[in-house]
């Protein structure tokens, strides 16, 4: 994600240039502070988290944090860690992602080339859908489930994410094909295509870089989510971030900073990942999702 | 037009209109519905008008929520547009290493709102945190007790906040700020015009269309604050910190008050609405009669 800055290089370096590059370095360093934070006192041990700056380094590297969060650390009565979380996650992020761009991109291609009558207003209802809180939608939506006897199960969970993904998705995706020239799709036509046949083979070939923004803006969604994961995936399949909760908010016993933030650091591994590898990627999905229909 | 025709586009967009009306549409009702009734641990249909309502707005659980989601979204809008609109400005210097500062501001974006909330927690630990630091540099005058200390706790979410989301802002106004043209820059050096006061007085009015929608995001993003908080307060000191949202999900889930829980959900929901409404009745009605003008 290199980007050529234009124009020519400032010749020398002037006063104001030198208390801009301060400045900005003071802001990143504000900005990486809880980053910092969070890796070193993971690394330390509990005397010395207690006994030290929050800001030191450790003076002796300790490691038995890491396995304990991932294995070992309590929520409740249960002692294994998160790595059940880590495969909820897992297991809820995969379909949901899946679902939820295919259903997403055929939305899309059905806006952008094959409108009719009141087809705009489905997707207007659909679009205000994305701003209406969670908290007035998650009761009906609970008996919605539950009547469908998928309530507090791994579909259940799925069918959420697919829901509350849907309208940003859709909107993606429909800007995208619109801008397609549209000479492209009445030559398809003319060659006798019909509705499956040209989504299969002349759009979803061209359809490469706007699922790599779909897929990097769900993926981080919903590895992120907690609220809906906390309501509707049960018992059985809580995901990451609501273990990561239990196990630093347990109430009784010592807390033991070191574990909670190799937790920490853990939960966060999936979307920094995805951030740092697709950095010019990351930045589309929020331009696109950010620009209005 | 014959209802068959355009058949195959129609079943596509078959799931968008059913999860359109059951779950966007249906669930609206269905709550607003309850909200008039005593419903307690299940929904009954027992009408008392708007006693509900009533209810509501003489408990003092909920004039704190509603104080602090005002304090909240202002202190968090502002935030985030003065830091986001800074960094963009600064990163657009032509500085070296751009791509790296930029990386640096958005990583926090990228993180999960449990995560974020614990981080900020740990690193303002009344007792290890960082005014145990400032205390251990001979600072011993430093106070940042914030999470402890009922008036100030919501300041500490502000906090956090920003720093999850003013490089969301920063993307968007640096996305806006490459979009202008040279010879504007040219002509503001010709004039004479000091850089600051061109990027307030002529640059930043150019954004304005930017500037709406970031603004109309982030406060459609507040209204729903519920896993910061939850992560990085739990609502306390007592209920200092809690938010309309978590006086909701605490209703349905915990206290089995589901009326209650009702009543407060579209409160936040019209609220919502009460955001959107003009920015929707500016972006699709005025704007397009201008433009058919």
């Amino acid at each position: 994600m290199s980007t050529i800055p234009k124009g020519p290089r400032p010749k020398h370096l002037t006063v104001g240039r030198i208390g801009l590059y301060c400045f900005i370095i003071m802001c990143a360093l504000f900005f990486l502070m809880p980053l910092y934070v969070m890796i070193i006192t993971s690394l330390k041990d509990m005397d010395e988290i207690r006994a030290a700056n929050i800001l030191n380094l450790p003076k002796e590297l300790s490691f038995y944090a890491w396995p304990k969060a991932w294995s070992q650390a309590c929520t409740g009565f249960v002692c294994e860690g998160l790595k059940p979380g880590f495969v909820n996650s897992v297991k809820i992020t995969v379909p949901s992602v899946i679902v939820s761009v295919a259903l997403s991109a055929l939305n899309g291609y059905a806006l952008a080339f094959w409108r009719f009558r009141g087809a705009y207003f489905f997707f207007g209802l659909c679009m205000f859908g994305a701003f209406i809180p969670y908290q007035v939608m998650v009761y009906p939506l609970l008996k919605i489930e539950d009547f469908l006897g998928i309530y507090s199960s791994l579909p259940g969970i799925i069918l959420v994410h697919t829901i509350f993904g849907m309208p940003i998705l859709t909107l993606i995706f429909r800007n995208f094909y619109a801008s397609l020239p549209i000479d492209l799709f009445k030559a398809a036509r003319i060659d006798g295509g019909n509705f499956i046949k040209i989504f299969f083979y002349v759009i979803i070939p061209m359809s490469t870089p706007i699922t790599i923004v779909a897929v990097i803006l769900q993926v981080t969604g919903i590895w992120n989510d907690f609220l809906l994961g906390l309501v509707f995936a049960g018992r059985d399949n809580q995901p990451m971030t609501v273990q990561l909760n239990n196990i630093v908010q347990v109430d009784y016993g010592v807390a033991e900073y070191n574990v909670d933030m190799s937790a920490t650091i853990l939960t966060s591994l999936v979307p920094l990942f995805v951030y740092f590898i697709s950095g010019r990627w990351f930045v589309r999905g929020i331009a696109a999702g950010a620009i209005k229909g | 037009m014959p209802f068959y025709r355009n058949i195959a586009a129609k079943i596509a967009l078959l799931p968008m209109i059913v999860i359109s009306l059951t779950v966007f549409v249906g669930c609206i009702i269905y709550s607003f519905f309850y909200s008039l009734t005593n419903s307690k641990l299940v929904p009954v249909m027992n009408y008392v008008g708007f006693d509900q309502y009533e209810r509501l707005f003489k408990q003092r659980k909920w004039d704190v929520a509603v104080e602090n989601i005002f304090i909240y979204g202002f202190v968090f809008t502002i935030g985030c547009l003065i830091i986001g609109f800074l960094l963009a400005v600064l990163i657009d210097q032509k500085i070296r290493g751009e791509s790296l500062f930029r990386t640096i501001f958005l990583y926090p974006y990228a993180m999960s709102f449990v995560v974020t909330g614990l981080v900020w927690k740990w690193v303002l630990n009344p007792t290890f945190g960082l005014e145990n630091s400032m205390h251990m540099w001979g600072m011993t005058w430093f106070e940042l007790d914030w999470l402890v200390n009922r008036d100030l706790a919501i300041y500490a979410v502000c906090i956090a906040a920003v720093w999850q989301g003013a490089g969301f802002v920063m993307v968007l106004m640096l996305a806006g700020l490459r979009g202008i043209d040279e010879d504007i820059w040219k002509s503001l050096s010709i004039e004479g015009v000091a850089k600051w006061k061109s990027y307030i007085f002529v640059i930043l009015p150019m954004l304005r269309p930017m500037v709406v929608t970031a603004i109309v995001l982030i406060a459609a993003g507040v209204v729903k604050v519920y896993d910061l908080i939850l992560a990085l307060t739990s609502g306390g000191p007592g209920y200092a910190t809690t938010t309309p949202a978590m006086y909701v999900m605490e209703n349905f889930f915990s206290r089995a008050n589901l009326g209650q829980a009702f009543a407060a959900s579209i409160i936040m929901f019209i609220s919502v609405v009460c955001i959107l409404a003009p920015w929707a009745f500016y972006e699709f009605y005025l704007r397009n009669k201008y433009a058919n003008n």
